[in-house]
């Protein structure tokens, strides 16, 4: 496996006038609620150790309050850690000084936000172009690629338009067409489709999955929704109160929850449509007839309606033409009925 | 005997007190006390507040309240020669640019200067309705012979609402990044727009010849720089946080952020203190008219020596009609900033 494109190590972040000394009470063991009753300071993040593989979506998950806007901003450092480290392609981003830090920012890095930031005053063609002309490149090198990528997110024909004269999902396209035209291969996107309505929200996804396969960025995604943390993400993490659960592959964590916190959190998720055959599949038996086929990334709710409801027997699993396992009905039954906690 | 005798006895100041009394001069009140024999032991229903000058009646050595009024225009006096070597040349370029204002709006011919205000006023408020209102009040104060007070009004309210934008915002800009200089700065300009504005006229005529231009120049900016700093400073501050953030997030240089950011995003803000700076530029000349400033409030201030009623009248009618105009073109500036953000 690569090196991780982003790696967080041992990260503290506590809020307040002295962390420094609040720091030394942590690492005593002293926990959330005491160090803000008794010492007024707030324990944002608790010692995380994440990493980020490249070319994949990293969806970091919790309820609001849990500090996912406070970890994606250790990444770019709009906060400064209180203790750990936070590597960027192999470099110790808190070693940087003012001038490096910026141009990681404005090379490496981009990012979406949740109420979309756009500037203003300025068109929609300049918004796009934020990050070339915070970098003073020329504008006729620019005006192409930003247009390019406003075509790219639907907004063809608005590059003379103001931010105040589009509509919440068009402002969000903005957001992701500036993000892109920065042509950084991270991307970091703060609940960046919480504020829209709810089908926009799906066709949000939709283009960037889409997107995603052509770029292939690295992308940290925060989100407090889980059906869309399980659309998007390649590994999720969830964070509570400032520490990380679980985190791994969203199939994984479902199929075998370690902790009673995430139980309850996917108890009410539609697993037939979030869980795919690859999953659950077994490896072949010679002595099983097989029923029938299934493609390995169908999700259950396909290979229900493809059986008609049939739950007994076994289906041979094929991707790309080749046999990869095999599927019992009965495991399928079983894997809707969400688990206890793994080791119970 | 005066009611408070007993205080410098018990203190054991009698000798401090007498020492050379002799030669106290003799004011009105022991005369008096003296003629009615001194036998007037005062009942408690008359006794004096132990002010400075009951106490000096007591002991002559205590300083009179008029000691202090005097000690204050002597101290002034004193420090008024290192003050005038320091502030005279700093301040010069004021006199010579509200003269040279003045010398070319009165130079020009009318039927040049009245055009060009149009056009100024066309590009500042892009509005052919207070174009033609501009227009119908400049001609009409011209008819009855007040355009000339009117041209020299409005080039000292140009010459120092321009002076006060580029020290204001500046210092406006510098405030809404230190609390500290904040902190410092808002009780100088509380205290600048509560004074009454006479009262600052007093020290600039002590420090100033009343036949400089700067003079009322002064008087005029310390007076209408205030809304200017204050909603420069407040505007930058109220600049969205999720703005600066993406702002930052991009890599923009503190630089950048400011030009590119925070002016942009606070000049409607600005923009309010500037409508609001030049109306106090405008109320004040007025009052700087007592200190040499020419215009139409030489006219309204004849009007109240002479008790010629009608000259000051219509000298204040043609001044509400600059404060419309110069208000409407301003509005409209601001509404035309706003109307381009409008979020
Ligand atoms: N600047 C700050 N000062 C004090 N507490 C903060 C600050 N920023 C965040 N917090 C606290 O840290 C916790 C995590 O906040 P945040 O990262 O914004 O959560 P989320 O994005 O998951 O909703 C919250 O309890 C919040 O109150
Ligand atoms: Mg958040």
């Amino acid at each position: 496996m690569s090196a991780p494109m982003i790696s967080i190590r041992n990260l503290y972040k506590i809020f307040g006038a002295n962390p420094a000394a609040a720091m030394a009470k942590v690492r005593e063991g002293m926990g959330k609620e005491e160090l803000n009753a008794d010492y007024g300071h707030v324990l944002g993040l608790k010692d995380i150790n994440v990493d980020l593989m490249e070319g994949e979506i990293t969806v970091i998950m919790g309820l609001s309050g849990s500090g996912k806007s406070t970890l994606v901003r250790h990444i770019n450092r709009l906060i400064d850690p209180t203790s750990g480290e936070v590597l960027v392609q192999g470099e110790n981003v808190l070693d940087y000084g003012e001038e490096t830090l910026r141009d990681m920012r404005r090379k490496t890095m981009s990012m979406v936000f949740q109420h979309f930031a756009l500037l203003p005053h300025r068109s929609v063609l300049q918004n796009t172009a934020t990050a070339p002309i915070v970098r003073g490149e020329d504008k006729a090198v620019y005006e192409p690629e930003a247009r390019k990528w406003l075509e790219r997110v639907g907004l063809a024909g608005y590059e003379d338009s103001y931010p105040h004269q589009l509509s919440g999902g068009m402002k969000q396209r903005v957001g992701i067409a500036r993000a892109l035209t920065s042509n950084a291969p991270i991307m970091l996107m703060d609940e960046a489709f919480s504020a829209l309505d709810p089908l926009i929200r799906t066709d949000m996804q939709d283009l960037l999955l889409e997107l995603q396969v052509e770029l292939n960025k690295t992308i940290v995604f925060i989100s407090h929704d889980l059906d869309e943390a399980l659309k998007l993400a390649d590994h999720l993490v969830i964070l509570k109160d400032g520490e990380v659960v679980q985190q791994g592959e969203p199939q994984h964590i479902l199929l075998n929850p370690e902790d009673d916190y995430i139980v309850d959190f996917i108890s009410d998720i539609n697993r037939a449509r979030v869980l795919r055959v690859r999953s659950i599949m077994e490896p072949v038996k010679q002595d099983v007839s097989h029923v029938g086929e299934v493609q390995r990334e169908a999700t259950l709710e396909q290979v229900i309606a493809q059986t008609g409801g049939e739950s007994i027997g076994a289906y041979l699993v094929k991707h790309e033409g080749d046999v990869v396992g095999e599927l019992n009905m009965s495991t399928l039954v079983r894997s809707l009925v969400p688990q206890k906690r793994s080791g119970q | 005997m005066a009611t408070y005798d007993f205080l410098f006895e018990n203190l054991g100041l009698k000798d401090w007190c007498s020492d050379g009394g002799g030669d106290r001069p003799v004011s009105m009140a022991d005369l008096l006390a003296r003629k009615k024999g001194g036998a007037a032991e005062t009942s408690v229903w008359d006794t004096p507040f132990p002010s400075m000058d009951a106490l000096n009646e007591a002991c002559s050595k205590f300083p009179k309240s008029r000691d202090l009024t005097i000690g204050l225009e002597d101290g002034f006096l004193a420090i008024k020669d290192a003050l005038r070597f320091v502030l005279d040349p700093i301040t010069e370029p004021l006199s010579w640019m509200l003269d040279g204002a003045m010398w070319l709006a009165e130079a020009t011919p009318w039927w040049i200067v009245i055009p060009v205000l149009l056009l100024i006023t066309y590009f500042v408020s892009r509005s052919w309705s207070i174009v033609f209102s501009v227009g119908a009040s400049i001609l009409g104060l011209a008819f009855i012979d007040h355009y000339l007070p009117a041209i020299q009004t409005l080039s000292i309210v140009f010459v120092c609402a321009a002076i006060c934008v580029a020290l204001g915002v500046p210092i406006g800009i510098a405030m809404s990044r230190s609390n500290r200089l904040q902190r410092a700065v808002l009780p100088v300009l509380d205290m600048l727009q509560t004074l009454p504005t006479f009262v600052y006229l007093i020290p600039l005529i002590f420090l100033f010849s009343v036949t400089e231009s700067k003079l009322y120049g002064i008087a005029i900016i310390l007076y209408a720089i205030v809304p200017v700093i204050r909603l420069t400073d407040l505007g930058i501050r109220m600049v969205d946080k999720d703005v600066l953030e993406a702002a930052q997030a991009f890599g923009m240089t503190p630089r950048q952020k400011l030009y590119q950011v925070q002016i942009p995003l606070a000049l409607p803000n600005i923009m309010a203190g500037v409508n609001q700076t030049i109306m106090m530029s405008l109320a004040m000349v007025v009052i700087a008219s007592l200190v040499s400033a020419p215009g139409l409030g030489v006219l309204v201030l004849r009007g109240i020596r002479n008790l010629e009623l009608g000259v000051g009248l219509v000298a204040g009618l043609g001044i509400v009609i600059l404060a419309i105009i110069l208000d409407r073109v301003t509005k409209s500036a601001l509404a035309r900033v706003n109307a381009a953000q409008h979020h």
